[in-house]
């Protein structure tokens, strides 16, 4: 069991970070009211009032998101490779650069297919 | 004797080539049926050809097998493994099954070069030429299986092909209810043969004939017998004997040729084959199954032969016929060894002059529009002379008359009988005195007196593509029977593979049974004569006695059927529905029963949401992890 | 120290083709221009699938290795060579019914019935992407039962369910049905994922290792206390998998999925996908909690018993052509949990394992071959999805009818047909225990099967013996591709089903040569 002490003393305090940093704003934050302000959600959809059938929602936010989402968790398998570069050699780096070259692949779709274009 | 071993075939030569007699007709229908319209041209001639092939090969392997001495004369050859250590596709080659080869693939070969003239005005001669190829490959594999998966095989395909062939004019409304009909009666037999497969395997764990005969005497009484009933429901069936005789006479709404290959000569004769062929093991001598048989028989010879007497239409009166012929093969396979050979010989020689007898039958409707009501035949014998004269010895034949075929083997069938048990044995010599009687009434009628039909008709003999069939089926229909019982050529032959008595029967012309019989034969005939000869026939039916309309009716049997198993079939279906009705969903069906209802409310779990699928996964992922946690803490 | 890893590339090779082949194709639809995209997809789509193949092959000749591949963590057996191939074949098939037909959206981000939608289908667009997209799906079935690491495992899950996700939205008919399907097998998936991944987690717990064969290590030295972790870990691990094989309870998505998917789709889903989810049950239950079956066996019992009630019962109400064929997959699915259930000793084990890849290859070849004729039967609207459409379906073209009534009684295990030599391999393997539980088991099995068929017969009753309507459904013509498909499912229906032989002979061969046992 006390393997999984510190785990619980970590949840423990992040939990009470959480409810601290929450439940103290109120007290000290600054009051300045707008419209932006008193939105649901602040991810530039008016959740209300709703068009007739649901409407459609632009998705280009979500998409760049996304996007960025995958090549960054992608980017983090280079971060051990890059400590123990010098021992994995050169079938690490073969290893690295056909990995590379996936993500690439998949980039080059995503350009070609304008998913980096805004408009 | 008993039957000799089965011995597995080594040696090369036409017995390893056996498998060829069912490649050949199997391909033949499929190329048919797969090659479509464009095999239309030459269809017919494949057919012939395959048959004829099969035939080829038959007689070589007939030629190979008698060069071997008689104890080596059971062979089985191995073709694969089908199911391993249950069933093996492999060939029996013995005296039995080559002698059921070579009456399928002759009779078989003449019957198609006959149906070449009489379906040459059927536009769809060629699907017709497939499924008798069908037919003749499904029934060689039936006689020549060295075990009861692969006979069953062969079973269910001659059925599927008599289904096919019965409805081949599908578009008669009457000729699909024939179709249908024999397909559900013959499924009854079917599941007795099933059942008793199920017993044999349960019981000996194999269903090679070469494992479960020579076990057969180490099991139970009761199971022995249980098997042959079971065995004998499953020969009633396909051989149309009582109780489920009645699909036969309404199969006569195919075409004509298939009456007379498959309703006469052979498929309605597999029955006898599965007796026989089990006979030593399951009905043996003095046996409570073989008693049955021999009832069944007796029973079935009657009931055709009084059904005959009353039959208008010319087909029907001769499927009547067949019932009571199969009837005397049933009784002779009854009572063991001593009648075996007796039965397949009659089963031989009624192969050849009940087709003869059919195709000659074909031969006047052909020539009369496809008229099948005697009634209006009559004097017909001088505008077809040769159906006539062939058609005549084919009758000849089957009342045996002295020295023609049916007079050595009947006489052989009632001579052994009457050893066995005279009342059966008198009781068969009434039925030959019946069949003398049905059968000059229908040559009568058909070919003597003035003539009845309409001016529309233009009698005319057919061309010589179906009368020579007619002439070489004739020929043999009169010396056939004296070549198979004389000096018991057949008894001997036979001996290897269904076992021989110790004594060999002698032939008794002059014995009372057998005078009697001739006797109440010339009867029969005189009163047919009387009756329908000397004074003027009817164009329409009159109303007849009680007695003709309990025979018109075919005893019956189908309003006994209908009582006993459609009717109370029906309500206990209807029950099961109005129980049901709440539960069924109606666009599709009317059938589910019981097992709909619980679909349909087990149904309602499966509302389409999303939400409630992944609960039912949460929940299901508790439930197990509570299952295993109580599992394994157990 | 760290080392470098080494990698068996030879024994990898069918999985590398296919990725390479996969990645070449995201490539082509990034740089071809759009009209010589599905030109350029279908051969090679194609051949790297014959390729890998022909490297299964080679690997079969050249014997099978002994050791896992990949620093342990791939397993090239033999039962995975055999599952390859299958695969491999199955999604040859596939393939060649998703180039045939339009069966796919032309734009799937266009609102069904939309102007938008209806430019595209104007100017002849095409998501030509499914041709990478089956690829990446079929090569994560290749490494999902070949996976000796239960990490492997879930990423080998993850690449072979989230193109499945996406292919289900594209059916170009009944936009709706397939959207809708997409999402709920999206959502339904992630769920059991997460369960999968849980119990991986908890079997970390209890092993120290994600390891299969380290697991099976670390339950042979037994007690230790962390007899929960294993317990609820395996129970998680367990949904995960049999949410896959479409076991009941988590059968739910099956019906709705399968009916909503374009049709060719569905045909590689039910066979492909089922053939490697099996694979994987058998590696996890059989090599990593093999010595463990005491406490599984008895969960599995029940599942597998409710899976095949669920399916045959809840089939016979269903009106839709695929939804039936979806619960007849479950009811398959709870009989081949049958053969899971017949490991023990090595012989036995060899006998079950065989068994149950036999019945994987027949199953997911008359698959294929029924959904191929299902995408031939029309209405205006797509196919000819309600059962009524198909009352008379006998009398206007019988050989279709025909043949889909032989793949149905082939579904029921009638025997001649492969489907019998199935269930009688599964089955025997499961008697041969002589255990009275299996049995029974089996018998529920064989009562099921017969309720099964009822609702088989019932369609080729429809067929056969109802009267056409007036305005019923058209047969098109098939083109060359889907009547090899057709032609070729019922070739092997037959075929396996009287000389089922050979195949059970390499199927037993390569049942000998699993790792461990």
């Amino acid at each position: 069991m006390e393997l999984y002490a510190p785990i619980l003393v970590l949840a423990v305090l992040g939990a009470g970070f959480a409810v601290f940093s929450v439940s103290i704003a109120p007290f000290t934050g600054p009051k300045r009211w707008n419209r932006a302000k008193l939105d649901a959600y602040e991810c530039g959809i008016d959740p209300t009032p709703q068009p007739i059938g649901g409407g459609r929602f632009p998705l280009k936010y979500m998409i760049t998101a996304m996007l960025f989402i995958v090549f960054d968790i992608e980017i983090i398998f280079l971060y051990p490779w890059a400590v123990a570069f010098d021992k994995l050699g050169v079938f690490g780096l073969v290893e690295m650069v056909l990995f590379i070259v996936t993500v690439l692949v998949a980039y080059a779709y995503v350009w070609r297919r304008r998913g980096l274009d805004w408009d | 004797m008993e039957p000799a071993e089965i011995l597995s075939h080594t040696g090369g030569g036409a017995i390893s080539l056996a498998w060829l007699m069912i490649v050949l007709p199997l391909a033949g229908a499929a190329i048919l049926l797969i090659g479509g319209r464009a095999t239309n041209k030459w269809g017919h001639l494949l057919g012939v050809l395959m048959s004829v092939g099969a035939f080829v090969v038959a007689a070589l392997v007939f030629l190979q097998l008698i060069g071997l001495d008689p104890a080596q004369r059971r062979q089985s050859v191995n073709l694969y493994e089908f199911i391993p250590g249950v069933a093996n596709i492999g060939l029996l080659i013995d005296p039995l099954s080559i002698s059921f080869c070579l009456l399928i693939t002759f009779v078989g070969s003449l019957i198609h070069i006959y149906s070449i003239g009489y379906m040459s005005h059927d536009p769809d001669r060629r699907r017709f030429f497939a499924y008798l190829n069908l037919f003749v490959a499904a029934m060689l594999l039936l006689v020549l299986a060295d075990n009861y998966v692969a006979l069953f095989i062969g079973w269910e395909g001659v059925g599927l092909a008599s289904y096919l062939l019965i409805g081949f004019w599908q578009y008669k409304p009457s000729a699909a209810v024939a179709a249908k009909k024999a397909f559900v009666v013959n499924r009854v037999g079917d599941f007795g043969l099933l059942i008793a497969m199920f017993i044999i395997f349960a019981q000996f764990g194999t269903l090679q004939y070469a494992e479960v005969f020579p076990a057969a005497s180490q099991a139970s009484q009761g199971v022995l017998t249980a098997i042959g009933l079971l065995l004998l429901l499953g020969a009633c069936g396909k051989s149309a004997q009582l109780p489920l005789q009645s699909w036969l006479l309404d199969a006569m709404e195919g075409p004509t040729p298939v009456s007379a290959l498959i309703h006469a000569a052979t498929m309605v004769t597999a029955g006898v084959y599965l007796v026989v062929r089990s006979g030593a093991a399951f009905f043996p001598e003095g046996s409570t199954a073989g008693l049955v048989v021999t009832i069944v028989g007796v029973a079935t010879l009657l009931a055709g032969a009084i059904i005959g007497t009353a039959k208008d239409d010319i087909k029907k009166g001769l499927a009547g016929s067949t019932m009571s012929q199969i009837g005397y093969m049933m009784l002779a396979a009854g009572i063991g060894p001593a009648g075996y050979a007796f039965a397949i010989a009659h089963l031989i020689t009624h192969g050849f002059f009940k087709a003869d007898l059919f195709l000659g039958a074909g031969s006047v409707m052909h020539a009369m529009n496809d008229e099948v009501d005697m009634r209006r035949y009559g004097g017909l014998r001088k505008l077809l002379p040769i159906t006539f004269v062939t058609f005549f010895i084919g009758y000849l034949a089957i009342i045996g008359f002295p020295l023609l075929s049916g007079y050595f083997t009947k006489d052989g069938i009632i001579e052994s009988v009457m050893h066995h048990n005279a009342i059966l044995g008198w009781l068969a010599v009434l039925g030959a005195g019946i069949t003398g009687f049905y059968m000059t009434r229908m040559v009568v009628m058909t070919f003597f007196g003035p003539k009845r039909w309409d001016e529309k008709a233009h009698p005319h003999e057919s061309p010589a593509v179906m009368t020579w069939p007619l002439i070489i089926l004739s020929i043999f229909s009169v010396g056939l029977g004296a070549y198979l019982i004389l000096s018991n050529r057949l008894l001997v032959f036979l001996g290897p593979a269904v076992g021989q008595p110790a004594e060999l029967p002698g032939f008794h012309p002059f014995s009372v049974p057998g005078l009697t019989t001739l006797a109440l034969v010339a009867v029969g005939a005189g009163i047919a004569i009387a009756k329908y000869g000397r004074s003027e026939v009817p164009v329409v039916q009159p109303r007849g006695s009680f007695l003709t309309v309990f025979a018109r009716r075919d005893l019956y049997g189908d309003a006994l059927n209908e009582a006993l198993f459609m009717r109370p079939g029906q309500w206990l279906t209807r029950l099961a529905v109005f129980f049901d009705n709440r539960g069924i969903d109606g666009v599709v069906n009317g059938l589910a029963a019981g097992v709909g209802g619980s679909s349909g409310r087990l149904r309602k779990i499966q509302t389409g949401y999303v939400r409630s699928y992944a609960l039912s996964i949460f929940v299901g992922a508790a439930v197990l992890a509570g299952a295993w946690f109580v599992v394994g803490t157990l | 120290m760290i080392t470098a890893p080494t990698i068996e590339y030879f024994a990898l090779a069918p999985l590398l083709i296919i990725f390479g082949a996969a990645i070449i194709g995201v490539l082509v639809e990034a740089f071809a221009p759009r009209y010589l995209r599905r030109a350029v997809h279908v051969p090679l789509t194609l051949l790297s699938l014959v390729g890998a193949f022909a490297l299964v092959i080679l690997q079969t000749v050249r014997g099978v290795p002994t050791t896992p591949a990949a620093m342990g963590s791939v397993a090239v057996d033999g039962p995975t060579l055999f599952i390859w191939g299958t695969i491999l074949v199955l999604s040859f098939v596939s393939v060649l019914l998703i180039n045939d037909e339009e069966q796919f959206v032309p734009s799937a981000a266009a609102v069904p019935g939309s102007a938008e939608e209806e430019k595209a289908i104007t100017e002849g667009a095409a998501h030509t992407e499914v041709y990478p997209l089956a690829l990446f799906a079929i090569g994560g079935m290749l490494l999902f039962p070949a996976s000796n690491d239960l990490l492997i495992m879930f990423v080998a899950l993850e690449v072979m369910s989230l193109p499945l996700y996406l292919l289900c939205g594209l059916a170009r008919r009944r936009r709706l049905l397939s959207q809708e399907a997409s999402v709920k097998y999206f959502l339904l998936g992630a769920f059991s994922s997460a369960f999968f991944l849980y119990g991986t987690a908890l079997l970390y717990g209890f092993a120290g290792t994600v390891d299969l064969l380290g697991i099976r290590e670390r339950l042979a030295v037994g007690g230790g206390g962390t007899e929960t972790l294993l317990l609820v870990g395996t129970a998680m691990l367990g949904v995960g998998l049999l949410f896959k094989i479409g076991a009941a309870p988590f059968q739910a998505w099956k019906p709705d999925v399968y009916q909503g998917a374009p049709t060719p789709i569905t045909a590689l889903m039910a066979s492909g996908t089922l053939v490697a989810a099996f694979g994987a049950v058998l590696r996890v239950f059989w090599v990593a909690l093999g010595n463990d079956s005491w406490n599984w066996e008895p969960i599995m019992w029940g599942v597998a018993a409710l899976t095949m009630v669920a399916g045959s019962i809840l089939a016979i109400t269903q009106t839709d052509i695929k939804r039936m064929l979806a619960y007849s997959s479950i009811a398959h699915a709870g009989f081949l949990l049958v053969g899971v259930m017949a490991v023990g000793e090595r012989g036995q084990n060899a006998l079950a394992l065989s068994g149950l890849l036999f019945y994987l290859v027949t199953y997911g070849i008359t698959t294929v071959g029924a959904f191929a004729i299902v995408t031939l039967v029309r209405d205006p609207g797509g196919e000819a999805w309600h059962l009524s459409r198909w009352a008379g379906l006998g009398k206007r073209s019988p050989k279709l009818a025909g043949l889909f009534a032989f793949f149905l009684l082939a579904f029921a295990g009638i025997p001649l047909t492969s489907g019998f030599f199935g269930k009688y391999a599964v089955f025997r393997s499961a008697v041969a225990l002589g255990e009275a539980w299996l049995t029974g088991l089996v018998v529920l099995a064989v009562v099921a099967s017969a309720a099964a068929a009822f609702f088989y017969v019932r369609v080729i009753v429809l067929m056969f013996f109802s009267d056409p309507s007036a305005d019923g459904p058209t047969v098109v013509t098939p083109s060359w591709a889907t009547s090899t498909v057709v032609g070729f499912s019922a070739f092997a229906t037959v075929a396996l089903g009287v000389f089922p032989q050979p195949v059970l002979d390499l199927a037993e061969k390569a049942a000998k040569s699993l790792f461990v046992q």
